[in-house]
């Protein structure tokens, strides 16, 4: 890595010597406009004091994230204790994104490998199946999956009918329900950037393995999955992290028992109810733990290249 | 059956794509150390045939024996034989060692046994001071001695080596022949080279199998195959030629009669041909001389010369429109006749041979 970045760098960059930022300038008010600018406000607004109908008071407080970690009693006189409400909701949330993840990984890849290793000219028809729920906007596809599981729903209906079952299956709900939404969200999240890591897979690969003894599973296990990983990282990035702050799968398909991370921000800013600076506070916690992940998957990547 | 001395035998193997049929019912013998190379051009089957052997590709019909053993219903992964890749596929996420241990690993071997394996194969291939590199970090001709240490280390009964210089510079495959053919001296495993480099067949090889339209079209010592060969492809494939019409008066013990194009008589080896009618006389450019037009046996127009450094080449026509080309060591004593004059030709006794079709 260390040798190959800078020839390739000093190959072309003459041309534009010293106009670098000024091609970077367009990309920077990007990311400053919508992302530098909103977090600040976010990181700003956690440290504010509510306002009982909404908004906040431009004063400095703790009170957001002392309410998240510690319970002080109905008045706030007790000593503090540890508050597991919002701990265990955090917890439930990363759980069940996790679950998601996995779930999508183990259909996912197998997806992305058939369609890989269709003939050229049939990948790109399979590409566009995977992609057609998407042009339905996700509150629908969301609200039709409840449709469909709910008792009185098509599935319950046809089993009843065939006598499988004789009473509905309850399925919605519950964290199945939720599993199943998170999942039917987030799919193609997963089987686009494994794709891409398979379709570039040197299939003489497998045969060098197979030639030198190992069987079917272990070039699976030792030599595929090891030289797509980036690709299936990538994908479980991608579903990992919406996963943890989705809140119409939850909210939608699971009810009050499966309340997670993004029903309960969206909760903090929504009508009377709000709570603005703890909301702030919890997205503030929500994005450190999503940027832990990524700083650990970084290094590994920078470990396992620097090897 | 086999009979022993022999690595692995080919017996009428037919291989069909549909409705392209890749291989005729190719029989060969391949001997227990031999260097052996199939050698053709591209879509000639040589590969299918590796492939074959090492258990990528089924047979449609016919046996693969190793060592008098039936392969052709086994798996690659449970075959005693190794391949180096053409484009070497090296497992890119492991190091040198790892990449060598691979197969060691997966017979069975205890990681101690193995590593010491390692260690060795890395010094027979001079890469002991790459050991704990990834392949992205190694020039091509490491990479491609990484691939044949990995295929040697489990010490395979037959190695098979799918075109691995092809990826290497000129300069580079010239010396890596070398080594190649002395790594298998060493080891004493038979190789089983294919290319479609006829200057790579003749150098190395103990034996070459000259293929063409999925048929095996000669087999032998690249000297026999040079210098006798058996019809008009393998003389035209393998290396220079000048190809003569000429008329066939008889044939004799394997000596044949011929009328040159100018109608002189020239008796010359024969390749099995009809006794009689029209045939075809190979003779090497180098094998041709010259002289004065009265003592030739053909006579000739100097139409331009090529230089070659080592050479001069001659470029000639015969009365009846031929061309041919002749190749003059060059030395200061050689005179080169100049464009336009007449000359003779002599051809060397012997080393002219009459081909069928």
């Amino acid at each position: 890595m260390a040798a190959g970045a800078p020839v390739g760098a000093g190959g072309t960059s003459n041309i534009y010597k010293g106009s670098g930022w000024k091609l970077l300038f367009p990309s920077w008010v990007i990311i400053g406009i919508f992302l530098l600018a909103p977090v600040l406000m976010m990181a700003v607004y956690s440290f504010l004091t509510k306002e009982f109908r909404g908004g906040v008071i431009w004063e400095f407080s703790l009170n957001a994230y002392d309410q998240f970690f510690f319970d002080r009693g109905l008045f706030g006189d007790e000593p503090p204790t540890l508050e597991w409400t919002y701990i265990g909701i955090f917890w439930r949330s990363i759980w069940q994104a996790g679950l998601a993840t996995i779930t999508c990984l183990l259909i996912g890849f197998p997806t992305a490998w058939f369609i890989a290793t269709r003939k050229p000219e049939s990948r790109s028809i399979w590409l566009f199946l995977v992609t057609i729920p998407y042009w339905v906007n996700l509150l629908i596809r969301t609200v039709s999956m409840k449709f469909l599981i709910r008792d009185t729903g098509p599935l319950n209906e046809f089993l009843l009918s065939l006598h499988v079952i004789n009473e509905p299956l309850g399925l919605i709900n519950t964290n199945f329900a939720v599993q199943l939404g998170l999942f039917y969200s987030y799919l193609p999240f997963m089987v686009l950037p494994i794709y891409a890591a398979v379709e570039r897979y040197d299939f003489s690969l497998s045969e060098a393995a197979a030639d030198l003894y190992a069987s079917t599973w272990t070039i699976l296990w030792l030599v595929i999955l090891p030289v797509v990983r980036p690709g299936i990282i990538a994908g479980c990035i991608l579903v990992f992290v919406p996963s943890l702050g989705a809140f119409l799968a939850p909210d939608l398909l699971g009810g009050a028992k499966t309340f997670m991370i993004g029903s309960l921000i969206e909760e903090q800013f929504k009508g009377n109810a709000g709570n603005w600076p703890f909301g702030a506070a919890a997205s503030m916690i929500l994005l450190t733990i999503v940027m832990c992940v990524l700083l650990v998957y970084a290094r590994n990547q920078n470990k396992a290249e620097a090897r | 059956m086999t009979s022993p001395g022999i690595a692995v035998s080919v017996e009428q193997v037919v291989k069909r794509y549909g409705s392209v049929t890749a291989l005729h019912g190719v029989s060969l013998d391949i001997r227990e150390n031999e260097f052996f190379t199939l050698l053709g051009p591209s879509g000639c089957g040589k590969t299918t045939l590796l492939r074959a052997i090492a258990g990528f590709e089924d047979v449609t019909e016919g046996h693969i024996r190793l060592k008098g053993k039936d392969l052709v219903d086994q798996p690659p992964f449970k075959r005693p034989v190794n391949t180096v890749f053409q484009q070497y596929a090296l497992f890119p996420h492991m190091s040198v060692t790892d990449n060598v241990m691979f197969g060691l690993l997966r017979k069975g071997w205890s990681r101690q046994e193995a590593e010491r394996r390692v260690r060795d194969v890395l010094e027979l291939v001079q890469l002991s001071d790459f050991a704990a590199r990834k392949p992205g970090q190694l020039s091509g001709g490491q990479q491609q001695r990484v691939a044949l240490a990995r295929a040697l280390a489990p010490r395979p009964e037959v190695l098979l080596l799918d075109e691995p210089l092809s990826a290497l510079d000129l300069k580079l495959r010239q010396a890596v022949r070398m080594e190649l053919k002395a790594i298998q001296r060493e080891t004493g495993i038979a190789f089983i080279f294919v290319t479609h480099d006829q200057e790579e067949a003749l150098t190395m090889s103990d034996r070459i199998a000259v293929m063409s339209s999925g048929r095996v079209q000669q087999v032998g010592p690249p000297r026999e195959i040079y210098e006798a060969p058996v019809n008009r492809f393998v003389a035209d494939f393998i290396g220079e030629t000048n190809l003569l019409d000429v008329e066939v008066e008889s044939v004799n013990d394997g000596m044949a009669k011929v009328l040159l194009p100018g109608n002189r008589r020239f008796e010359c080896p024969a390749a099995a041909v009809e006794a009689r009618g029209a045939g075809h006389l190979s003779v090497r450019p180098e094998r041709i001389s010259i002289c004065a037009e009265a003592a030739g046996d053909l006579i000739a127009t100097v139409t331009g010369h090529t230089y070659l450094g080592t050479d001069n080449q001659l470029h000639v026509k015969l009365v009846d429109g031929e061309v041919m080309s002749i190749r003059l060591q060059n030395t200061e004593s050689t005179l080169l006749p100049k464009t336009g004059d007449v000359i003779g030709l002599e051809l060397e006794a012997g080393a002219a041979r009459l081909l069928a079709d």
